[in-house]
């Protein structure tokens, strides 16, 4: 594909939306949209403006990082090392895939009341929400990564006398990283649908909380902000992540 | 065989040390409740310090053997006996077939695997792996990863990491195989020269009578179904060897030939029995 090709797909690219705002925009104020529904681009900024400078929109913005974070280091971790553990160990994964075929189906939305119950309405809650997101995709790709390592890397590791901890660090962690990654890519955007649900049940802030109390009391516009917040952040997150998957798998770049 | 014994009295008899390297013994391996034999009592010495190659068609077993040499895989009965000459030397490298090297290292790391594992030091290693990535002509390459290399140069950078890893007994299965003609020619000719210069005992794998005969010091031609050895031969030609100028002797087709009229029977005998089971 020529240099040409590609920056004209770029500028449709960015065209596109700025077209479709314009229309939005158009179409509100000239009464052919519904403004209390769908109110204009401008409104929405203006309102983002608003939030941004009251600091209301940071404190929520915050809130929910925290969160995400926490809960990704909940689950994330200990689903990273029993799956490695369970790509190596046979036994280990005949036990335990049985558990995670079972609770796996079970949407983590439904989860909530029992988690509320658990762990009270305080922040552990929330952070546990997302943990339990987190936690299965990064598991499951984690074990088909190390089980898909090629035999024959197995075998070098074995010939060059390798003990299990260097077979460990040297072959089943690279090799099973493209799929982990994965895993964690997934992850995220699990723990973001997450957050969002259980902030709308039970937190008083947070993007979810805020998107939730605009409905109530029917403040549009800053419904439209939390939505565009969550957008961004998701599109924040997977050009971290692309960067971090580049940075963590150099050998996967063409030469 | 008449052949087998002219050849071996022009053979190198200073090679044949007393204790042999090796030393195969009524070496067996069955698979499963089946009975297929894949080897059939392999009994065979092997001196230090010579270039062994094993010879056959495909299905004869000879990968099978290889990997219960090198501790991969066991036997279902006999014994291999490995005499050590330094207790501090590991005992084995393989150079596997097909793509081995780590996609995850890069070419220097992939060199150094085996002296890490066995926790030489970091400034050793690295001169190790400097010496001899010189050597095959790869140091410039150091920081590159597989998947940026060719084919050949792959295969040279587990030819180092065998070499660099300096075990007692360098086992090679098919290194070459998957590379064309101009590559397998290069790295025959580098490997005779590295060899050459290390004389370790190597054990090597193909299914080329050329590649056996460039190469080896003595030949095993084996058959299949079972598995077993049907004939050894020395080969007699000096070294250091020239692939190009060996491979014009009158003498180089003769064996050539011969090994392949052995070889024939047993592709055929091979086939016949493979059809014979399908009807």
């Amino acid at each position: 594909m020529s240099a040409e090709v590609k920056g004209r797909d770029r500028v449709v690219g960015v065209v596109t939306p700025i077209v479709l705002l314009g229309l939005w925009e158009l179409a509100a104020q000239f009464g052919l949209l519904d403004a209390r529904f769908f109110p204009p681009p401008s409104a929405i900024v203006h309102q983002f403006a608003t939030l941004v400078a009251s600091g209301e929109l940071g404190a929520n913005v915050i809130a929910s990082l925290k969160r995400l974070a926490l809960g990704m280091l909940l689950g994330g971790v200990p689903a990273l090392f029993l799956g490695l553990a369970m790509g190596i160990s046979r036994p280990l994964r005949a036990a335990i895939d049985p558990l995670i075929s079972a609770t796996y189906p079970i949407p983590k939305s439904a989860i909530l009341p029992l988690v509320l119950l658990i762990f009270g309405l305080g922040e552990m809650s929330k952070v546990v929400m997302v943990a339990l997101g987190a936690f299965y995709p990064i598991i499951i790709n984690t074990v088909v990564g190390v089980a898909n390592i090629d035999k024959i890397y197995l075998d070098v590791g074995h010939n060059y006398r390798a003990s299990r901890w260097q077979v460990f660090r040297t072959i089943a962690l690279p090799g099973a990283l493209p799929s982990i990654m994965a895993g964690v890519k997934l992850a995220v955007g699990m723990g973001l649908i997450l957050i969002a649900i259980s902030e709308m049940v039970a937190a008083n802030d947070g993007i979810g909380y805020m998107i939730w109390n605009a409905w109530q009391v029917l403040t549009v516009d800053t419904m439209y902000v939390g939505l565009l917040v969550i957008a961004v952040l998701g599109f924040l997150f997977s050009i971290v992540l692309d960067e971090i998957e580049h940075r963590l798998i150099p050998w996967k770049r063409r030469a | 065989m008449a052949i087998a014994s002219t050849l071996s009295r022009q053979g190198r008899p200073e090679l044949v040390s007393s204790t042999p390297q090796l030393s195969l013994s009524g070496v067996s391996k069955y698979f499963g409740t089946s009975g297929f034999v894949a080897l059939d009592g392999i009994t065979m010495d092997i001196p230090q310090g010579q270039f062994f190659v094993i010879v056959g068609p495909s299905g004869c077993g000879k990968t099978t053997l290889l990997r219960i040499l090198a501790g991969l895989d066991t036997q279902s009965s006999g014994t291999v006996a490995v005499n050590r000459t330094d207790e501090k030397r590991p005992v084995n490298s393989m150079i596997f077939q097909g793509d081995s090297l780590f996609p995850w290292m890069t070419v220097f790391d992939n060199a150094a695997y085996g002296l890490r594992m066995r926790r030489v030091p970091e400034a050793q290693v690295s001169d190790t792996v400097h010496t001899w990535l010189e050597r095959i002509g790869l140091w410039r390459f150091r920081d590159r990863y597989p998947n940026q290399l060719s084919g050949g140069m792959r295969q040279r950078v587990s030819i180092v990491r065998a070499f660099a890893n300096d075990p007692e007994i360098l086992f090679m299965d098919e290194p070459f195989s998957a590379l064309d003609e101009q590559n397998k020619l290069l790295l025959h000719e580098e490997l005779l020269r590295i060899w050459e210069a290390t004389k370790k005992t190597v054990v090597f794998i193909t299914h080329s009578v050329d590649e056996a005969v460039t190469l080896g010091d003595r030949i095993m031609i084996m058959t299949a179904n079972p598995g077993r050895a049907k004939a050894v031969l020395e080969v007699p030609f000096p070294r250091p060897r020239n692939v190009l100028e060996l491979r014009q002797k009158p003498s180089y087709g003769d064996l050539v030939f011969h090994i392949w009229e052995q070889l024939r029977e047993e592709v055929q005998r091979a086939r016949q029995n493979a059809e014979g089971e399908k009807v």
